[in-house]
């Protein structure tokens, strides 16, 4: 979902540009309350996650496959300011030194993965956390739920900016039917794939996951007595 | 199907080509300016005259040419653009408006003039990024944008990525071939929860990692931001030489702004 030079006209990517700088901006003042003089290697340690995650290529069938994009995973692994700084840190190096993304179209693919993907996800686990039963297993199926929700938010919101800002008109009703339906499918695997990570990293070092958090201060210690060799 | 490994081959390597031309010579953020202004006057060139994208392709060869970097070397990166071109290809069937007849088809007037545009546009801005890409260090893409006054943080978090970006993907692909040598093959949904698990433990690791690193730093003196050695500047005439490639092209896009 990179979005490449040209594929918007120049007032919507200006727009986009606008509207990015802006949230990074909130969340380099975010993250600052987040963490002291940490932040920057760890979020730069989320980035390369990030990048490494998106090379792994999940088979979806038919000799296909597609791979994470990480907004809600990152969002809850971190908390969803250092996740925003972070996804933007992997897009702008991923358009300067990858060519991977359009220079000109940095704004809007920030806007569609960095913010939109990021804080819906992070919107709607903390959505779901609250329903669930208060235990880190219930941590990963939240996650789930925010990063199945996130997927098909950002291709709406790339249908609504090529609508407003594209080189054609297209039937924006229909074209966006095509894009939620597939995106929900995609979601469905960004969800499986942030379950299954959220998980795996909860089950050994619950302390490193920023959403599981409300959860270990609530726990007490607890001491058994029938434990056996 | 790709393997993960021939994928991580074309990501896991930043696009640097060793040289000493000209362009290799210029500072960083000298062709970081460069660039940007490159890609936006072809974006704000009119799609509807053919010449000006002619001459901003010219032009672009002739910057790779002066960087001595092979064109195959180049060729071979646009497939990062791959996906964009099956939406162009796309555009004309699915666009709405008048139609017209392209041998046996019917298709868009406006759908076509989109699926041009993409084209044109993106290429000439994926070309131009990689030949930044390629004649231009990590390290000193970053120093140009510090140089380019992009906010601390992020200067910081980029650095930290470029850095740890090499060890990581050494550590996944050091785990993918863990995997292969127990006979593992992604080849349906069942063996997603193997990759996740191996994402999962890849992030533990990266974190230990990042912990470890952060100490020793703090143990040196680090105090939330690295020491600059030297400042990168750039002359007068480094500045003439590096604005000749945007100059040709916002000199051609108000050409064609005029001719259309």
């Amino acid at each position: 979902m990179h979005v490449p030079d040209g594929f918007l006209d120049a007032p919507t990517s200006i727009a986009t540009a606008v509207v990015a700088a802006g949230a990074v901006a909130a969340a380099l003042r975010g993250a600052r309350h987040d963490l002291d003089d940490r932040t920057a290697p760890m979020a730069g340690l989320v980035a390369v996650f990030v990048f490494a995650g998106q090379m792994i290529n999940f088979p979806v069938g038919a000799g296909t496959s597609g791979h994470l994009l990480g907004g809600a995973l990152a969002a809850v692994l971190v908390g969803p300011w250092l996740a925003t700084l972070s996804i933007t840190v992997v897009l702008l190096v991923q358009a300067f030194l990858f060519a991977d993304g359009g220079v000109t179209a940095l704004g809007t693919n920030v806007l569609l993965m960095a913010v939109v993907g990021v804080w819906v996800g992070y919107g709607v686990f903390r959505l779901f956390r609250r329903p669930f039963p208060q235990r880190l297993s219930s941590v990963g199926v939240a996650a789930a739920m925010g990063a199945f929700v996130s997927v098909p938010v950002a291709a709406a919101a790339f249908t609504g900016l090529f609508a407003v800002g594209g080189q054609a008109p297209i039937p924006v009703g229909s074209v966006l039917t095509a894009m939620v339906w597939v995106h929900l499918l995609i979601g469905i695997g960004e969800a499986l794939i942030t379950a299954l990570v959220v998980g795996s990293v909860v089950a050994v070092r619950p302390d490193l996951v920023h959403g599981a958090r409300p959860l270990l201060t609530t726990r007490e210690l607890e001491i058994r007595e029938d434990v056996r060799a | 199907m790709t393997t993960t490994a021939e994928v991580g081959a074309s990501h896991g390597h930043a696009l640097h080509h060793h040289g000493h031309s000209p362009v290799h010579r210029l500072p960083a953020h000298t062709k970081i300016v460069a660039l940007l202004v490159f890609v936006l006057a072809v974006v704000a060139t009119p799609r509807t005259t053919f010449w000006p994208y002619a001459a901003h392709l010219v032009a672009l060869l002739a910057a790779v040419r002066a960087s001595r970097v092979p064109f195959p070397y180049l060729a071979k990166r646009l497939v990062v653009e791959v996906p964009f071109v099956v939406f162009a290809l796309l555009m004309p069937f699915i666009a709405t408006g008048p139609r017209t007849a392209v041998g046996p088809l019917h298709l868009s007037e406006a759908g076509l003039w989109g699926a041009w545009a993409l084209l044109a546009k993106g290429t000439l801005g994926v070309l131009a990024s990689l030949l930044l890409a390629a004649t231009t260090e990590p390290r000193d893409i970053i120093a140009g944008f510090e140089r380019l006054h992009l906010p601390q943080p992020l200067v910081q978090i980029m650095s930290f990525m470029i850095r740890y970006l090499e060890v990581v993907t050494g550590e996944l692909n050091r785990m993918r071939i863990a995997r292969a040598s127990r006979g593992f093959q992604a080849r349906s949904l069942r063996q997603w929860p193997a990759l996740g698990a191996t994402l999962g433990a890849l992030f533990i690791r990266s974190y230990e990692r990042g912990e470890r690193v952060h100490l020793a730093m703090l143990s040196r003196g680090y105090a939330g931001r690295m020491p600059t050695l030297h400042v990168l500047t750039a002359t007068r005439a480094q500045w003439v030489l590096s604005g000749i490639l945007p100059a040709v092209a916002v000199t051609v896009c108000a050409a064609g702004m005029v001719n259309a």
